[in-house]
């Protein structure tokens, strides 16, 4: 049985264009962005509502081939080519786009993607540690928060700021344990639903409003455990998805890991618990906190990205996986390239099972897929009850 | 009467069967092209034997469950389980099929640790050769052997079969011998193949499966990358099958 409070997270995107368009109407903003590392608190404190863009599927990769060489990844393609096709109801519902010179192709990508739209490009530091870095990040940040307060007239002042870390915390809060009861055979969400549950956080206008609906969710979620008897027997094999983002359209991977008969009870990618599992610090100086707060992303454009490793560490212990899949989408370097490492990691200090899976969006591969991760199955699911310990 | 068990490796390119009795003997194998309707040619080889239980693998595996209400499982573990019931103590397999090339490590206990698979592509598999080999205008069982009989190598550089096609039209046509054209395709297959065990394994005899492992000349350019043995199992095709039989009955 779906829990009932699910079903509003099924129909946001949906819902979300009217919403944005009527917050328009208003004489309001509404930025795109495509990555976490556009921080929503600073969008949002200077009075803009920021929208995630598509980018997930493979129908207007081709549009994209008319500009970009085909060996870059289908990620940053697919995005172009919504753009270029006037096919992404978001891009062309917001005022201005915000990029981030995250790799290469991207920032070469955005080159193009300015002419069709004004375009903010965020420059970051690629590595996590130095002072110079820090220092050329807040810059950075403090030089967004200047473009923002100008497009919207309103000041990201301290106080807005803290008001905006707060509902951004608070939402974090309540996805993550979401998404921790999501991952108990108990709830009745599947993988595919968790993923939806994930996704729908970039379509949000009234986000305090969103929060709540989580909090909705999570009580309801919480109600059906605890009601629900401990499983008898084996439950499916429990895998931690890592890599690049995933969601609605390249979401082939999840699918056959499903359908082998697994779940994917964690996503620690992008559109999964990256953006969700540290807070902004409450205490202190806002912007500061911000500022530190998106420079420990652990993203794979970072150079050493340990922190990656950390909390994947984290995540496998609190979710109970029995191996981990890192799926990677062809021609990205740094995220194939850090494969790798992850696997050392992953089978050395974890002693679990690992398996990369480097692909694109399109489903040619698709049997070879299966072939592999029902091999990595057979491998990783030992008997595995429900344990007592589980939360 | 004992019990049987049938393990059914339902390929790219071809099809085997292979029943063995509970002591774990090969009692009757069979093999058919898979066609453009590999439901039908497998229900042709079921119809030829009698078991208790069958196991599928191979890419028709899934369908094949559907429609005969079989187990499955994956080519990785059938391969690794028919490999070892010729060589008890091997610890990596190399399986290269029709459009599929792998590389298995186990554990001493036999459990699969790890695995490389090629990907969507047709590089360096049977596929390839078979269109080389048709290139060059030798039949595919002699292919091996006329490469072997190459003077000298000959570098080609390209893996994809369509790339490599032209590569070998423009070396025909540069008067170069065919042989060596052959041996030269030869070579690219087996450095992809050592690479892929190198990723898996960190040395020792490899066990050589699928219909690949038929070719003489792989096989030789194999050991001397590797600096191991190949061990070939009688008749390699059909160790897919076997392991899934076996499998069936554990």
């Amino acid at each position: 049985m779906i829990p009932e409070s699910y079903k509003y997270f099924e129909s946001v995107s949906e819902r979300s264009i009217a919403d944005m368009e009527s917050w328009q109407d208003a004489g309001n903003l509404i930025a795109g962005i495509y990555c976490i590392y556009a921080p929503g608190e600073l969008i949002r404190a200077a009075g803009i509502v920021p929208v995630g863009l598509c980018g997930k599927k493979e129908a207007p990769i081709a549009h994209a081939e008319k500009v970009l060489p085909s060996t870059l990844c289908p990620l940053i393609k697919s995005s172009y080519g919504y753009a270029a096709s006037d096919t992404c109801p978001f891009f062309d519902v917001s005022d201005f786009v915000v990029g981030e010179t995250t790799c290469d192709g991207k920032k070469k990508m955005y080159e193009f993607l300015g002419r069709l739209k004004p375009l903010y490009l965020m420059h970051l530091p690629y590595d996590q540690e130095t002072e110079g870095a820090r220092a050329f990040w807040e810059s950075e940040l403090k030089r967004f928060s200047d473009f923002l307060h100008k497009q919207s007239g309103v000041a990201p002042t301290a106080q807005r700021l803290a008001n905006q870390i707060r509902i951004h915390n608070l939402m974090r809060r309540e996805m993550k344990e979401v998404v921790t009861l999501a991952a108990d055979p108990r709830s009745h969400l599947n993988s595919l639903q968790i993923m939806t549950i994930l996704e729908t956080k970039s379509f949000v206008v009234d986000l305090e409003g969103y929060a709540g609906k989580l909090t909705e969710l999570r009580i309801e979620l919480e109600e059906m455990v605890n009601r629900t008897p401990v499983p008898q027997g084996p439950i499916p094999c429990r895998v931690l998805l890592t890599g690049c983002p995933v969601g609605k359209g390249c979401d082939k991977v999840v699918q056959l890991i499903e359908e082998a008969g697994a779940a994917v009870v964690c996503m620690e990618n992008c559109t999964g618990m990256k953006s969700i599992l540290t807070p902004v610090e409450e205490n202190g100086d806002p912007f500061r906190s911000i500022v530190d707060r998106y420079l420990n992303i652990p993203c794979s454009c970072m150079t050493p990205n340990s922190k990656r490793m950390d909390s994947i560490r984290s995540l496998a212990r609190d979710f109970r996986v029995q191996g981990v899949i890192d799926m990677t989408w062809q021609f990205c370097h740094t995220y194939n390239i850090e494969s790798e490492i992850i696997e050392q990691e992953v089978q050395e200090t974890l002693e679990l099972p690992f398996l990369h899976l480097e692909t694109d969006y399109s489903s040619s591969d698709t049997e070879q897929l299966r072939t592999r991760i029902e091999a990595f199955l057979e491998i990783a699911s030992k008997e595995y009850a429900y344990g007592p310990t589980m939360n | 009467m004992s019990k049987r068990f049938a393990g059914i490796d339902i390929g790219s390119r071809t099809i085997e069967l292979v029943v063995v009795d509970d002591g774990a003997e090969i009692v009757e194998s069979f093999q058919a092209d898979t066609g453009f309707d590999p439901m039908t040619q497998a229900r042709k080889l079921v119809d030829r034997v009698a078991y208790d239980q069958i196991m599928a693998t191979g890419y028709g595996r899934s369908l094949f469950e559907v429609s005969f209400d079989a187990l499955t499982v994956t080519e990785i573990k059938a391969h690794a389980r028919g490999a070892r019931a010729f060589f008890p103590d091997a610890q990596t397999v190399l399986d290269i099929g029709g459009q599929d090339s792998k590389a298995i490590a186990m554990f001493e206990s036999g459990k699969v640790k790890k695995f490389e698979m090629n990907d969507r592509c047709a590089a360096g598999t049977g596929k390839f050769l078979e269109i080389m080999a048709r290139t060059l205008g030798f039949t595919i069982d002699d292919f091996g052997q006329e490469a072997l009989l190459a003077e000298k190598d000959l570098n080609i550089s390209s893996m994809c079969t369509v790339f490599a096609e032209s590569e070998v039209t423009s070396l025909i046509a540069k008067g170069n011998d065919r042989r060596e054209i052959a041996r030269g395709l030869h070579i690219s297959v087996a450095r992809r193949a050592a690479s892929m065990i190198n990723r898996v394994s960190s040395g020792g005899d490899v066990v050589f499966t699928g219909g690949v492992a038929n070719n003489p000349c792989i096989r030789t350019l194999l050991r001397d990358n590797l600096g191991c043995n190949i061990l070939l199992p009688e008749n390699p095709q059909f160790v897919g099958a076997l392991g899934a039989a076996l499998l069936a009955g554990e």
